[in-house]
């Protein structure tokens, strides 16, 4: 099954990239997602544990995907 | 209430006469404007970025609670996304209601949530030259 990655701000420039597909396992955490991450070129300069929204909505990391969802990793928040 | 992100100056008055009417006997303006040095630096601007879609969402979620924890439903919150330079206002909040302690509460509220959990970002750009994306070590407390 595929998922939509996208990355923001610092998170993009680290990994030179605003959105990525990615083929995953069925049955796939956020938590896997994340790993396959820190493994790409520039994936180690993100947090170990950051924050991300599954469709839009802050979601943890040992949330479950269907397949077809928009992960988001979210960089600390500076609005205003 | 309304809530936008804005790639245009915000105007400030149009949201007062918009967000007030007859019945109010108080209006609160909030503006978060762009400031000249952060943290001993000398700032020139702000480059402003989103995650639009989940950005709107979290500000219409943040207006909804408002009105249930302070029954204010006139409050409009803009965010202005681009670059900006010195002073310009990035955010404007603004209540209104028939007695000022609602509207104050709900304001601050707004703008606090809002700085909280609503995907906002903020690439500082430096006199010298350089920029930076502001807040990359801390992550907010408690989101969600």
């Amino acid at each position: 099954m595929t998922v939509t990655v996208l990355l923001f701000a610092s998170y993009a420039d680290a990994l030179g990239k605003s959105a990525i597909e990615l083929d995953v396992a069925p049955g796939s955490t956020v938590r896997d997602i994340l790993g396959t991450l820190c493994a790409m070129p520039g994936g180690d300069r993100l947090p170990p544990r950051p924050l991300v929204a599954v469709n839009q909505e802050y979601a943890s990391a040992s949330t479950t995907l269907q397949g077809g969802e928009e992960v988001a990793v979210i960089p600390p928040v500076a609005g205003g | 209430m309304r809530v936008a992100l804005v790639d245009s100056p915000i105007d400030v008055a149009a949201l007062i006469s918009e967000v007030s009417d007859d019945s109010c006997g108080a209006a609160t303006v909030f503006l978060g404007c762009v400031r000249n040095v952060n943290e001993g630096r000398a700032v020139t601007g702000i480059e402003y970025s989103a995650y639009r879609s989940m950005a709107e969402r979290e500000m219409s979620a943040i207006a909804h609670e408002a009105a249930e924890r302070f029954g204010v439903t006139r409050l409009i919150v803009e965010h202005r996304l681009g670059t900006l330079g010195l002073g310009d206002v990035s955010v404007a909040i603004v209540s209104a209601h028939p007695h000022r302690a609602p509207a104050l509460d709900a304001m601050r509220f707004a703008i606090e949530e809002l700085k909280r959990r609503v995907p906002i970002w903020k690439l500082e750009l430096y006199v010298d030259g350089t920029r930076e994306w502001v807040g990359a070590v801390s992550i907010p407390e408690g989101v969600r």
